[in-house]
């Protein structure tokens, strides 16, 4: 070793501990190990007795070492291990055809268009509602008891009564279940708005009024552009809480395909790995919709002329 | 970044001649103000924000409202402005009810802050009350340009309101208050916010642009520097209640210059409204 390869080393793992990327992700994986180390040790001290049981029910010998092998590899674990969980997701996404029935993509995407569906509802019908409060005081104090309420009642209670009755006037499959959603993701969308379209400085409005600007003027010019922001934040907030209510809505039903349906018949028949790779399922969706939504307003946000 | 103006009228014998302008045109009355008074219900009870005024303003005039907080002389203007309405009496904007002259668009305002929409570009907040008012778009254009270039600021048309400077701000605001073309030009602080080179500059713009256009403008300030230099009359306002104390009539000539703030008649000026302003405050706070 010569004396300059000493003197370089230093540098060059000081250059390494810098690296933007390094920098960057350092924190994010630091956090996810950890997770991921707790997780195991949780996996192993919940399905210890689980195992230990069945070796003893068999009656053979068996080694700590099997014991902890066995807590990472049962079948239907109490709480599955994650590399169980990650294969049974890439299984799930890759393994079928995309219209399979064991197939988490087809699994997903029959949730996300109810999803989907029950966000638009919902984003126009928050909209409406926001724009009706804002301009008649009346019905600022008429609806918004009764939109504060809709929300205070369980989703998993309505959900039924929702099915139920829209089944009876022979409404099936996608629409009830969007329905649900919209039930949901409505909410936020509304407080968000009734909030945006309000958010006008008083002289802005003032301007407007001297330039005796008609009431729908003052909504396209003023208003809603200032609502945007607010638009933005609860979209992000309504699309999650659509997701959830899509879900929510294949529950009660015995829906026969969804995220949901998937969540329940691993209920039913002690399938731990599945639902947990149903749920995996579920957070790449909503991660998925957010970051759409976060793009759209970025790109909204730069046509606004917004500081970058 | 200079003058936006007609030839000036400086020459040896300008200096010869007295800083007195005679105003030789006599205009219709623009504004007339009768008997109006506000009260407002507040918490405390209420508060007389306008007792009894009664004021005429001719056209053309360059009028200031100077007083100490609370006087009236904001609620004043917002009363002229219907955007506020009297309790009793009544205003009259070039012979029309103040509401009818609002809904005819015939004066702009100019608030303290520019209030500029932040999504708009400095052309699109200036094309905002023509697009409002149903102007062609080859017409907005060509108003938005014109009146861009009347407080010099060609080159900002692209840019956003954050990208300029506060006094650059309020310029596009003053633009925005004309480009519709309003007999009536009703400032409210304008220049509060900015600090006093900037102030002075605007002011000086300010002047230049009023002689080039000949609007009435009414224009509420702080300063007595500002009032004096800048108007044909000042109107000095005092609290509890808000009520006239004193009309000075201020006639230098329009094409005035930041330097007659030094001469006798000036600091004579100054001195009747420092005189107005301190028989009107009471001192009980």
């Amino acid at each position: 070793m010569t004396s300059s390869t000493v003197d370089t080393m230093p540098v060059a793992r000081a250059a390494w501990r810098t690296h933007p990327l390094v920098k960057r992700s350092a924190p994010v994986v630091t956090i996810v190990a950890v997770l991921i180390v707790v997780w195991y040790i949780g996996a192993v001290l919940m399905n210890l007795s689980l195992v230990r049981g069945g070796f003893e029910r068999e009656e053979a010998p068996y080694t700590t070492m099997e014991l902890l092998e066995g807590t990472m590899s049962a079948e239907r674990p109490l709480l599955p291990a994650p590399h169980q969980v990650v294969g049974a997701f890439i299984d799930g996404v890759f393994g079928y055809a995309p219209t399979a029935p064991r197939s988490l993509v087809y699994h997903s995407m029959v949730t996300l268009s109810a999803t989907l569906l029950g966000f638009a509802l919902g984003a126009l019908l928050g909209i409406v509602l926001a724009l009706a409060i804002v301009h008649s005081r009346v019905l600022e104090r008429s609806l918004m008891p009764w939109i504060i309420c809709s929300q205070m009642v369980p989703i998993l209670a309505l959900a039924p009564i929702f099915i139920v009755v829209l089944g009876a006037i022979g409404l099936q499959g996608l629409l009830p279940k969007s329905i649900i959603s919209a039930y949901l993701s409505f909410f936020p969308i509304t407080i968000g708005m009734v909030k945006g379209f309000t958010s006008p400085d008083p002289m802005q409005m003032d301007l407007m009024r001297t330039w005796s600007a008609t009431s729908r003027q003052v909504l396209s010019k003023l208003r809603w552009p200032s609502a945007v922001p607010y638009l933005f934040a609860s979209l992000k907030v309504a699309i999650t809480i659509s997701l959830i209510g899509a879900i929510v809505a294949e529950l009660p039903t015995g829906a026969e395909a969804g995220i949901g349906a998937r969540l329940l018949a691993g209920s039913y028949y002690g399938q731990t790995i599945q639902i947990w790779s149903a749920l995996v399922a579920a957070a790449v969706l909503a991660s998925g919709l957010i970051a759409i939504v976060s793009y759209a307003e970025r790109k909204v946000a730069q046509r606004m002329g917004a500081r970058s | 970044m200079t003058l936006l103006v007609e030839p000036v009228r400086m020459n040896s014998t300008a200096d010869a001649e007295p800083h007195i302008y005679q105003s030789t045109v006599t205009r219709p009355v623009a504004v007339d103000v009768s008997k109006v008074s506000l009260t407002f219900d507040t918490a405390d009870g209420k508060v007389e924000a306008l007792s009894n005024v009664d004021l005429q303003i001719s056209g053309g005039e360059f009028v200031s409202f100077i007083g100490p907080s609370g006087c009236g002389k904001t609620t004043l203007l917002r009363v002229i402005a219907d955007l506020q309405q009297p309790s009793s009496g009544s205003v009259t904007v070039n012979g029309m009810s103040a509401e009818q002259a609002r809904l005819g668009r015939n004066y702009g305002y100019v608030f303290q802050a520019p209030a500029l929409f932040p999504w708009r570009s400095i052309e699109a907040n200036l094309k905002l009350p023509l697009e409002l008012m149903g102007f062609s778009p080859t017409e907005q254009k060509q108003r938005a340009a014109r009146y861009l270039d009347l407080v010099n600021l060609t080159g900002f048309e692209r840019k956003f309101p954050w990208q300029l400077s506060g006094g650059m701000q309020q310029r596009v605001s003053i633009a925005r208050a004309l480009s519709f073309d309003p007999e009536l030009l009703l400032m409210d602080e304008p220049f509060g916010a900015l600090d006093e080179i900037v102030r002075d500059h605007l002011n000086e713009q300010l002047l230049q642009l009023w002689a080039k256009t000949r609007k009435t403008v009414l224009f509420v300030t702080h300063s007595i520097p500002e009032a004096v230099f800048l108007s044909t009359k000042i109107v000095v306002m005092s609290p509890r209640p808000g009520r006239i104390t004193d009309i000075i009539d201020c006639n230098f000539r329009r094409d005035r210059t930041l330097e007659i703030r030094e001469t006798p008649e000036f600091m004579a000026i100054a001195q009747r409204v420092r005189t107005g302003l301190r028989a009107g405050h009471s001192y009980d706070e």
